[in-house]
């Protein structure tokens, strides 16, 4: 077996007990990234930095003192600030920023002993759903559909987004896990489209420090795995107080691994009604009653619950999310980093490298963001979209009265094709529609493989639970990865398989 | 809400961004599309809903009122596009 198959806990045990070093499984890892170019997963290779993390790796090792990811390979969505290594956010207007300072997320994983392979691709400054707003080009998903309705359309498809090059890189065996973010579904609903696992904390868990700001009151980094225990792993690396970031929560920590007990007997699992959206397809809705029929079999209690306020998701967050971006991107302004377009006075300056720096989705975003928040709007739009979130929020209280955790798919399709729902902004937010609201109300939620479409491409189920229980989600996710058996993998894989 | 063109060339200067006159019409479509679909959240009474301006339950914690980072001009200045002994340099402002 491929170094690049094995599982992230795999190889930590391979490690451990040195069947490998991590200078080699390193190399093992450099040789698939560089293999997997086709896919656009990476706007930065760091092959020489890896090789010396590994390194060092390996003599802490020597010395017995690993950490919990020593010698890990492991990807970074080009949103995190790495000290000395390029960070575009995807984004032209960050041209040639190299940040003088470490992430905390990333200096955590570091501590931890990861190796850094690279930066991964993204939407623009993590603003899509398809990774087909990148300055830097889409990311193709490695899965290639097999249509028994359309033979011969296997056109490229989207990983999703915004997280896309992450996703890729993970399923396609290029990385042993990603950071992602997720704003509005960044992390779980690009994992859906790969067939993999992907893990969106509790707002506060992990720390927005040196994470490129989209939507501060939304922004949540966390891991992308293949299998739900790496995911408790990466996770319990990242996590943690942190005093530079105001929102981040000074609780304690858990073994997320510990939590993975296959026990679910008792739980009561509830089955939002209101996520029953019209136009979904049949396939997302069976395996959505698969799901809940898997839970029951373990011992939990799947209960209908209803979210009436779920609807009103996505238009809150497209009102929120702009209105903080327009605020946040305000700092791109051609004077202190990225871009400059020359002009003549500062005004020119300003507006020239704006114009020129973000593209198309990110300019529409701060134009309504403007737009929502100038005067006479910001009641109407801006305040009434807090006031529903304050709802949606309620919803979810109310459910977790009676529940344990939520069950619901993750998104309502599988992957579609590059360029496709490209003219039609609306149509693209909808792949959002049912993973937006856990972020509204900021819990965590994590997206397992548990399926597959009639066209052989992953669909992923959801966990959403309550806030600051990543340990039930991960419980929950863990039961249902492995009643589902989710072994297939993508056509295009960079190991060799 | 529909909005004009006139509305959008006034947002595109509130926000910094230059936009040339063929693309004022079509981004005007393509906004008030997106407002028109948002304004669905009139439907919602929120009578007296306080507005959610972050799900963080907590207070502010206070730290120590100490220098913890600074000294670092250079660095700083070094992803600058322009910098003049120490400064950002930009193009000369008279007012």
């Amino acid at each position: 077996m491929s170094l690049v198959a094995l599982s992230l806990a795999e190889a930590r045990a391979g490690l451990a007990g040195g069947q490998f070093s991590a200078c080699e499984l390193t190399e093992a890892y450099i040789a698939a990234m560089i293999a997997a170019r086709p896919l656009n997963a990476f706007i930065t290779e760091t092959a020489d930095h890896a090789r010396a993390m590994a390194a060092a790796s390996d003599a802490r090792r020597a010395r017995g003192e690993a950490g919990s990811l020593d010698g890990i390979p492991i990807a970074i969505k080009d949103l995190f600030c790495t000290k000395g290594v390029l960070t575009t956010a995807a984004s032209h207007i960050l041209d040639g920023f190299v940040p003088p300072y470490e992430s905390t997320v990333t200096e955590k994983l570091w501590r931890a002993g990861a190796v850094m392979l690279g930066k991964t691709n993204l939407d623009e400054f993590a603003m899509g759903s398809s990774n087909t707003t990148s300055y830097y080009g889409p990311v193709e998903n490695p899965w290639r559909p097999q249509p028994i309705e359309r033979p011969g359309d296997n056109r490229p498809l989207v990983p999703g987004g915004s997280s896309g090059g992450s996703a890729a890189a993970v399923a396609a065996h290029a990385a042993l896990a990603a950071t992602g973010t997720d704003t509005g579904g960044s992390i779980r609903q690009p994992a859906s489209f790969c067939g993999i696992v992907g893990l969106k904390p509790t707002y506060g868990r992990c720390s927005r420090w040196g994470v490129v700001a989209f939507a501060s009151s939304l922004d949540h980094p966390g891991p992308m795995t293949r299998t739900v225990r790496d995911a408790a792993i990466v996770l319990g690396a990242m996590a943690g107080h942190d005093p530079k970031d105001s929102t981040s929560a000074p609780v304690p920590v858990p073994d997320y691994e510990a939590a993975l007990t296959g026990d679910v007997r008792g739980l009561r699992i509830g089955i939002p009604r209101e996520y029953r959206v019209d136009g979904m397809p049949g396939e997302i809705e069976a395996l959505w009653q698969q799901g809940a029929a898997w839970l029951r079999e373990a011992g939990a209690e799947p209960v209908e619950i209803s979210l009436p306020m779920t609807r009103y998701a996505l238009p809150v967050y497209y009102i929120i999310a702009p209105a903080e971006a327009s605020s946040n991107l305000a700092r791109y302004d051609g004077v202190r980093f990225g871009l400059r377009v020359p002009g003549d006075s500062l005004e020119e300056l300003y507006e020239g490298t704006r114009a020129v720096g973000f593209g198309a989705e990110v300019r529409r975003r701060v134009l309504i963001g403007t737009y929502v928040l100038s005067a006479g709007y910001y009641d109407a739009y801006y305040l009434k979209a807090q006031r529903v979130r304050a709802l949606i929020a309620r919803d979810f209280a109310a459910a977790f009265q009676r529940v344990d955790c939520i069950l619901a798919p993750t998104a309502p399709s599988a992957a579609f094709a590059i360029g496709e729902k490209a003219d039609d902004p609306i149509a693209m937010y909808l792949n959002d529609v049912f993973t937006v609201p856990a972020d509204l109300a900021g819990l965590p939620a994590i997206s397992v493989p548990a399926g597959l479409s009639a066209d052989r491409l992953p669909l992923g189920l959801q966990v959403i639970g309550r806030a600051f229980d990543e340990s039930t989600v991960l419980r929950v996710g863990a039961v249902l990865e492995n009643r589902a058996r989710f072994t297939h993998l993508p056509s295009f894989l960079a190991g060799g398989g | 809400m529909a909005l004009d063109k006139a509305t959008v060339a006034r947002i595109a200067t509130l926000a910094r961004i230059r936009l040339s006159e063929a693309e004022l019409e079509p981004l005007a479509a393509e906004l008030s599309h997106i407002l028109t679909w948002v304004e669905q959240l009139n439907e919602v009474d929120t009578g007296d809903v306080a507005p959610m301006t972050s799900v963080a339950e907590m207070t502010p914690m206070m730290r120590d009122d100490v220098v913890t980072d600074g000294d670092c001009r250079d660095a700083v200045l070094g992803n600058a596009p322009r910098a003049v002994k120490g400064f950002f340099a930009v193009p000369k402002v008279i007012e």
